[in-house]
C-alpha cells in the first residue's frame, strides 16, 4: 500500500535517511536546513539504532563523516551553503579516499554569511570541485518533495556502486516547503563488511589504510588517473535528466532544481503564446547531461537557462552546445526566486528579441 | 659449550642456525611485536616516536586486540604510523584526528579505537575537536605526543613551545608577550567531566617508557568501560629541529620540559580494571 505525507522538503529527506537504512548521521545546524538533523534526532536511533550526532562544527562532522564512512557504513551529513564552505577540505579528502557517503548541500544565498532564502549559487562549488584537486561528486538536484526523499536511496546506491561520495543540491526553498510525497518501503541496515573498510584486521586480509596522501608523485598520478577514470565510467552509466515538450521544440529552457518547475511554468505561457518551448531539466549536475543537450542544439533556434545565481550552469550548457545555437541567461541572486511571468518576459526579449 | 662447537664454531653455528636449534621459543628474549610491519620508521635518530610506536604495538599485541583495534594518524611527523602499525588505520586532515575517531567509534561502538596526534595537529589547529571529543566523553584513546615543536615542517613554534624556546618561526625565542604562553592542553581537557583517564608520561628513560606503556594500556583497557576518553600525553623530544644529539635533547627535555609539564597522572579512574 501507498505510503503517502504531506512533509517538508528536509523531513522527507531525514525520513528517507532512516528508511535507506543509514547508520550514521553527523551534522551541525544551520538554516535552512535544521530540520534534518532535528527530524532524524528525534526520530532515528529508535526506529533503526541509526547514529545520530550533533558535532560541535561543520569541519568536525565531514571529519566524522570520514571515519564513519570508513568503516564501510552509510554515513550522511547535511549543511547550508557556509556550513559546505567549512567542509570542503574534508570533502577532497573523502573523494580521494573513495569514501561513500551523501552530503547533503540546502543552497542559501551568499556570498558569506548571505541570506537564509533560496539560492543556485552553489553550483560552481558542488560540481568543479569545492576543495583542492581534481575531484568530482556525484551531483544530484531534486527538483520536488518527492525527489527529496527518493534521491537519498538513489545516492546511496551510486555512493557505493562507485565508492565516490555523492552530494544532494537542493535549496531552501525546497527544503522548507511541503509537498505530498510517497515514501518508499523500510530498508534494513545492512552489516556488510567491505575488504577496503576499517573494521579491525582480520588475519586473513592485509590492513585497511583510508588515506588520500601518497608522498611519491608517480603514486599519485597513477591514484589521479584512477580517480579520472572513475569519473569517465560515471559519465558513461549515470547521466540523467528531465525533458518536457522538447520533442517539437523550437527553443529549450534549461534549469535545475526547484527553477525547473518554474521554467515549466514559463515554457506552457509561451505555449499560449504560439512559441513552442521546452524544459530540458538536467537532474545529475555532475554527470552532466552533455550530449542530449548537444543534440537539441542541433535542432532548436535557441536555448535559455534560467538560474537562481549570476550565471553558473550555463557554462556547462555552453561547453555542450560549442556555439551550434545561442544560448541566452536568465538569473536572480541573493535568495529571490523568479517568477514563471519574468523568465517568459526574459525570453521573449533575450532570446526572441535577438532573431 | 660442547667440544664440538668449540672445534668448529662458524659452520656449526650456521649448521644450527639453519636446523633451526637455537630459534626456539625459550630462546627468544626480545622480539619485534607482530603489531609492527617491516618497513623502517622514518623518524631520525633518538626521536621519541618510535618507541612510542612500539608501546602502542606491544599493548595491542598483548591484549590480542589486533583484530578489534582502528587507529586514527594525524599530520605532522607521525603522518605516517599506519605504515608501521599492524593494524586498520585511517589517516584525518590536520588537527581532525580526535573527530574521525569519533566517526569511527560511534559506528564500531564495540572496537578499540584511539588516535596518535601531535602538539601542532592536537592543541593549535585542532584544539576545537580536542576539547569536544573530550567534552561528550567519547570512549577513545588520544595518545598525544608533545615535542614542543613543529617537526615535519621544520622546527615552528608550536603551542606547547615553552617561553623564550627558540624555534624558526620564534628565532629569538618564544616572547609570551606577543606569541602568547604554551598551552597545557592536558589539565585543560582533564577538567572535563567526559574525561575518564588523564596522564602525562614521556619515553626518555627506561624508566619512563615503563610507566608510559602502563598509560597507554590503561588507555586501551578503560575503552571497554565506556566511561569516557582517556588521555595519554607523552613528552617527547626533537633531536633535529631542537638542533641537538639524541642524548642532549633527553637531557635537555628533563631539564626544560619537564619542570613545565610535570609528569604523573592528572585524572585518576575511580575504578581500576582487574
Amino acid at each position: 500500500m501507498k505510503e503517502l505525507k504531506l512533509m517538508k522538503g528536509n523531513e522527507a529527506l531525514a525520513e528517507a535517511a532512516i528508511r535507506a537504512g543509514c547508520d550514521g548521521y553527523f551534522g551541525y545546524p544551520i538554516t535552512p536546513q535544521s530540520e534534518v538533523l532535528e527530524y532524524l534526532s528525534r526520530e532515528a536511533t529508535a526506529r533503526t539504532g541509526m547514529v545520530v550526532l550533533q558535532a560541535e562544527s561543520e569541519v568536525a562532522s565531514i571529519n566524522m563523516v570520514y571515519g564513519a564512512a570508513g568503516t564501510g557504513k552509510k554515513i550522511m551529513t547535511s549543511s547550508s551553503s557556509p556550513g559546505v564552505s567549512l567542509m570542503q577540505e574534508g570533502i577532497s579528502y573523502i573523494a580521494c579516499a573513495e569514501l561513500p557517503c551523501l552530503l547533503v548541500n540546502v543552497n542559501r544565498g551568499g556570498p558569506g554569511l548571505g541570506t537564509i532564502q533560496p539560492s543556485q549559487g552553489d553550483y560552481f562549488q558542488s560540481v568543479k570541485g569545492g576543495g583542492h584537486g581534481d575531484y568530482k561528486l556525484i551531483v544530484l538536484a531534486p527538483s520536488t518533495v518527492q525527489e527529496m526523499s527518493d534521491f537519498v536511496k538513489l545516492s546511496f546506491e551510486l555512493a557505493f556502486k562507485y565508492r565516490n561520495p555523492v552530494m544532494i543540491l537542493t535549496d531552501g526553498a525546497l527544503g522548507q516547503m511541503m509537498e505530498k510525497v510517497e515514501l518508499f518501503p523500510q530498508q534494513p541496515r545492512t552489516n556488510e563488511i567491505y575488504p577496503w573498510a576499517t573494521t579491525g584486521k582480520k588475519h586473513e586480509r592485509e590492513r585497511s589504510i583510508i588515506t588520500s596522501l601518497h608522498i611519491q608523485p608517480d603514486k599519485m598520478e597513477e591514484i589521479n588517473i584512477h580517480l579520472q577514470e572513475k569519473y569517465r565510467t560515471i559519465e558513461k552509466n549515470e547521466v540523467r535528466f528531465e525533458e518536457v515538450d522538447c520533442e517539437d521544440a523550437d527553443f529549450i529552457i534549461l534549469g535545475y532544481g526547484l527553477v525547473a518547475r518554474i521554467c515549466q511554468k514559463a515554457a506552457q505561457l509561451a505555449r499560449e503564446k504560439g512559441y513552442k518551448v521546452g524544459v530540458l531539466r538536467p537532474i545529475t549536475l555532475f554527470p552532466y547531461p552533455t550530449d542530449v543537450i548537444r543534440a537539441y542544439s542541433e535542432k532548436v533556434k535557441g536555448m535559455m537557462v534560467v538560474e537562481m545565481n549570476a550565471g553558473q550552469m550555463v557554462e556547462d550548457v555552453r561547453l555542450s552546445v560549442e556555439g551550434r545555437t545561442t544560448v541566452d541567461f536568465y538569473g536572480r541572486m541573493g535568495g529571490i526566486v523568479p517568477t514563471p511571468e519574468e523568465i517568459l518576459e526574459a525570453f521573449e526579449n533575450k532570446v526572441l528579441g535577438r532573431k | 659449550m660442547n667440544e664440538k662447537q668449540m672445534t668448529a664454531p662458524d659452520s656449526h653455528y650456521e649448521q644450527m642456525i639453519a636446523e633451526e636449534s637455537v630459534c626456539t621459543t625459550e630462546n627468544i628474549v626480545y622480539e619485534k611485536p607482530h603489531t609492527l610491519t617491516d618497513t623502517p620508521f622514518h623518524y631520525c635518530p633518538g626521536c621519541g616516536h618510535g618507541v612510542a610506536h612500539r608501546l602502542i604495538a606491544e599493548v595491542i599485541e598483548e591484549m590480542d586486540i589486533q583484530e578489534e583495534t582502528i587507529g586514527v594518524a594525524p599530520v605532522g611527523c607521525s603522518v605516517f604510523a599506519y605504515n608501521y602499525l599492524n593494524i586498520d588505520m585511517s589517516e584525518a586532515a590536520h588537527g581532525r584526528a580526535s573527530a574521525v575517531a569519533t566517526g569511527i567509534k560511534r559506528v564500531l561502538p564495540e572496537k578499540y579505537v584511539f588516535s596518535y596526534q601531535g602538539d601542532g595537529d592536537l592543541a593549535a589547529i585542532g584544539t576545537a575537536e580536542t576539547i569536544h571529543t573530550c567534552n561528550r566523553g567519547e570512549n577513545i584513546l588520544i595518545i598525544f605526543i608533545n615535542n614542543g615543536i613543529y617537526g615535519m615542517t621544520g622546527g615552528q613554534m608550536a603551542p606547547t613551545t615553552l617561553p623564550n624556546m627558540k624555534s624558526t618561526t620564534s628565532p629569538f625565542g618564544r616572547d609570551t608577550n606577543s606569541m602568547g604562553y604554551p598551552l597545557k592542553i592536558t589539565e585543560l581537557i582533564a577538567a572535563l567531566p567526559g574525561t575518564y583517564y588523564v596522564t602525562r608520561q614521556s619515553v626518555h628513560k627506561p624508566l619512563n617508557v615503563r610507566k608510559a606503556k602502563k598509560a597507554i594500556l590503561n588507555g586501551f583497557q578503560y575503552q571497554k568501560l565506556n566511561r569516557g576518553t582517556c588521555f595519554v600525553e607523552i613528552v617527547s623530544n626533537c633531536p633535529s629541529n631542537w638542533k641537538m644529539t639524541p642524548v642532549e635533547s633527553n637531557k635537555w627535555l628533563e631539564d626544560n620540559m619537564l619542570p613545565f609539564y610535570q609528569l604523573g597522572d592528572i585524572k585518576v579512574p575511580k575504578e581500576e580494571i582487574k
